[in-house]
């Protein structure tokens, strides 16, 4: 009953295993052109993969060079990044479209879609042409035209990603519910780290079409593996080898740990932990830093460091501190978590 | 291509009006005479060294109405006395060569066509010129001297569209003039019939008033109606005025 | 938008290109004699010839989309060899001369042509010299009209509306006739109003593929043009009545389909 999948797309130089569970949410984050719209085109049967396979309950969609099933026979529901409603169909037109498709007659087509607009809260939308919609409606009836057809595999591109702030968490909410309730699989693809925390059971991160990290989201969040997970959950990460509770980096610079580890592990520590002075502190993991950058956000100032490290100051203490000579970074042992 | 030569005649009679006397005599002739009157315009020109012939060949109501335009043409050869009158400016036309029909049929004669009685037979593909153009009217004459009454397919636009339908074997029959069948080769094989007689075109020439080289002119006019003119365009299929 | 001074550099070329698409029909409507146009109107060749025009136009037009649309959607979507070659091939209509476009449809479903001959032997059917004739001349003509401006429409279309469809599980059947066709509807709408355009005013091929003859093959381009030779009024009237026929059908059709 899972899909399994390897998807091997050599033009996007996608390499992507994925298994997923009847009932499981699947999260593919990554930046962008990562590979995962190439991804989600293959699970759709869209695009034929060079390499890999896609196979559900022992069925084979995907098996180059000897099978390829195509998209209209793949029980699939796919919400694409710009919903890709048919303009010249009412809503309600648009959400019975796969079932007439697939031969329910007319009528109980239009029931059952009137069924699934209801579900998603837009029934009193169902005469309207998408054109008239707003995103966060226009968003609901493609979910419900994806659901509609009872898919065994719902694919998501970005869902949220034509939203405005403020729908975008009203709509978030209603989709994880929504996904809650779907008895198949999904496989949702996002950049937003929020989206994918909210919404997976379960994480694969893909950078440059690989996998670079994949769990369920608390473990991915906390302990990120690469620069660009840490960025997105806003960790701090540093690589080293240990020995006891001294850590010597990569860059030479030693640090001291409360837990003792032996070996190669990551150090992960929030922007907030570090503190800048102009004297050197008697403190431990105190190091002499030059300042690369600058950034504002909204009630911190970032420094970005020369070690690839940031640091989260509030706007007064900068105001104290010559940012154009080297400063002494200090970080306390407490605020370092480490892993293997 | 006889846009290209129009305006070849008006750059020549542009430069020719100038203080030398023109060299070049401009024949507006029926389409009909393309063949004789060009090899007998190579004549000319070797037993006139330094004179050119130059002519510009289209339907005669075509051409008329070219010369009265204002058109520079020396001579206008017609293949109707009717065109020949459209134009004032004619000098004593003379008829210079009869053109007669005649029936065309595909190489082999597929129909089995010996006469213009078949022409009346609603099995066979008959094309006809149309009534408004002069072998449509020539055409309407033999038969009504024939007292035929003709089942015709098609009523072409002029002589040559009729003779593209029967060399291409769309046709079994078409009333055609000789010089047609003639020029058609061996794709195409003629038969006479006597009702022709009845239905002779006359082609008249003449120069012009306001002809640019009016004494070229008519040495070009003495020339088609001499003894070699007339052996040329009986040779084309022309019989003698 | 801006308003303002439109620049004298195009203003000028505009006016002389409008004057001179323009003038032409002012000179043929000034020579008309309208005294006699009632008259000339209500004869039976007219009425003849412009019904002709009018039925072969029109079923010339329904063969170009039967057939039309197809290709051109195979043209803008099919993933067939040498698709530009098939591209310039399919326009090759429209730089031929129709009269050779004619011999060339004479030369193959004419008597003795290959498929012609075929026809007649196992169907017993002759195109040339009937008005069966005369629409094939006109679809020859016309139909790369249709297919360009229709191909253009699908190649601007966004095609992942199709795999939406796909998605849902429609048929390449179903998504071409309720996705694909609906989003190109304009396009189909101006290239059939163009086509037919085409068709009613179609000359050379037809005379020299159907040949002429009254009420059979004789369309009103063709009476125009004999009636040329021996009666230019006569011809000056067919000629107004196929113009106001043509624009206010195109008017028509422009306002209630194309909208602009």
């Amino acid at each position: 009953m899972t899909l399994d999948a390897v998807l091997r797309v050599d033009r996007a130089g996608l390499d992507l295993p994925l298994t997923v569970e009847p009932g499981e949410v699947v999260v593919v984050l990554g930046p962008n052109g990562a590979g995962k719209t190439t991804a989600l085109r293959a699970l759709a049967g869209l695009l034929p993969l060079q390499e890999g396979h896609i196979r559900l309950n022992g069925q084979v969609w995907d098996e180059p060079p000897r099978t390829f099933v195509p998209a209209q026979q793949r029980r699939v529901g796919v919400v694409f990044q710009d919903y890709l409603l048919f303009q010249h169909m009412s809503v309600l037109e648009n959400v019975a479209f796969g079932l007439r498709a697939r031969g329910t007659p007319r009528d109980a087509a239009r029931a059952r879609a009137m069924t699934w607009l209801d579900a998603v809260g837009i029934g009193d939308q169902a005469r309207k042409r998408p054109g008239a919609l707003s995103g966060g409606q226009a968003q609901r009836v493609a979910l419900a035209r994806a659901l509609a057809t009872e898919p065994e595999v719902l694919l998501l591109d970005e869902p949220l990603a034509a939203l405005d702030a403020g729908t975008r968490l009203k709509v978030r909410a209603e989709l994880a519910r929504h996904l809650r309730d779907f008895p198949g699989r999904t496989v949702l693809v996002t950049h937003d780290p929020v989206d994918a925390m909210a919404l997976g059971d379960r994480l694969v991160v893909i950078e440059d079409g690989q996998v670079t990290q994949t769990g369920a989201p608390r473990e991915v969040a906390r302990h990120p593996r690469t620069a660009y997970i840490a960025d997105l959950v806003g960790l701090n990460l540093l690589r080293g080898k240990a020995n006891g509770t001294t850590v010597t980096l990569d860059t030479g610079t030693t640090l001291t740990t409360v837990s003792a580890n032996s070996g190669s592990i990551y150090v992960a520590f929030p922007p907030s932990a570090i503190s800048l002075h102009h004297v050197r502190s008697s403190e431990p993991n105190t190091w002499l830093a030059t300042v690369t950058g600058v950034e504002q956000h909204a009630h911190t100032t970032r420094i970005h460091l020369d070690n690839g490290v940031s640091a989260d100051l509030t706007p007064a203490t900068v105001a104290d501190l010559e940012l154009n000579t080297p400063l002494w970074a200090t970080v306390h042992p407490e605020s370092l978590q480490t892993y293997k | 291509m006889r846009a290209l030569l129009l305006t070849v005649l008006l750059v020549l009679a542009g430069c020719s009006s100038q203080e030398e006397p023109p060299r070049t005599v401009t024949v507006f002739a029926a389409a009909s005479l393309t063949e004789a009157f060009t090899t007998l315009g190579k004549e000319f020109e070797t037993a006139n060294p330094g004179v050119q012939v130059a002519f510009n060949f289209a339907g005669s109501s075509a051409l008329a109405q070219q010369i009265n335009q204002g058109a520079p043409a020396d001579v206008f050869a017609s293949a109707a006395p009717a065109n020949m009158q459209q134009v004032g400016d004619a000098k004593e036309p003379v008829t210079f060569a009869k053109n007669q029909l005649e029936i065309a049929v595909p190489k082999g004669n597929p129909g089995k066509v010996t006469g213009l009685a078949n022409f009346a037979d609603e099995s066979l593909d008959i094309a006809l010129c149309a009534e408004q153009v002069p072998c449509g009217a020539a055409a309407k004459k033999a038969l009504a001297a024939a007292g035929i009454t003709a089942k015709p397919d098609t009523l072409e636009q002029d002589v040559k569209a009729a003779l593209t339908k029967v060399r291409l074997g769309e046709v079994d029959a078409a009333l055609v003039y000789r010089t047609d069948v003639k020029a058609a080769g061996a794709e195409v094989e003629g038969i006479d019939f006597p009702e022709a007689a009845k239905a002779v075109n006359d082609y008249p020439i003449a120069v012009l008033g306001k002809a640019p080289n009016s004494a070229q002119a008519k040495a070009f006019v003495d020339f088609v109606r001499s003894d070699r003119g007339k052996a040329v365009l009986a040779e084309a299929g022309f019989s003698a005025p | 938008m801006r308003k303002g001074r439109l620049p004298v550099v195009l203003v000028v070329p505009a006016v002389l290109g409008l004057a001179f698409l323009v003038l032409p029909l002012v000179g043929l409507l000034a020579r008309t004699e309208w005294s006699e146009f009632p008259s000339r109107l209500l004869s039976a060749e007219v009425g003849e010839a412009l019904r002709l025009s009018l039925v072969c136009a029109s079923l010339a037009t329904v063969v170009c989309v039967v057939l039309g649309v197809p290709l051109a959607w195979m043209l803008a979507r099919g993933d067939i060899p040498g698709r530009r070659l098939v591209r310039a091939l399919v326009t090759v209509p429209l730089v031929l001369p129709p009269v050779v476009g004619g011999v060339a449809l004479l030369l193959v479903l004419g008597k003795r042509g290959p498929v012609g001959g075929l026809l007649e032997s196992w169907f017993g059917v002759s195109l040339p010299f009937t008005t069966a004739g005369v629409v094939v001349a006109e679809a020859f003509v016309a139909m790369p009209f249709l297919v360009i401006s229709v191909e253009g429409a699908l190649r601007a279309a966004d095609p992942r509306a199709e795999e939406a469809a796909a998605t849902l599980g429609a048929s390449r059947w179903l998504t071409f006739r309720r996705i694909t066709l609906p989003s190109v509807m304009p396009g189909v709408v101006a290239g059939t109003v163009l086509c037919w355009a085409r068709a009613l005013g179609e000359f050379g091929a037809t005379i020299t593929f159907a040949g002429n003859f009254p009420g059979e093959t004789t369309t009103m381009p063709l009476a125009v043009y004999l009636a040329l030779e021996t009666d230019p009024q006569a011809a000056i009237v067919l000629s107004v009545v196929l113009l106001a026929v043509s624009v206010a059908v195109l008017a028509s059709l422009r306002d209630r389909w194309v909208g602009g």
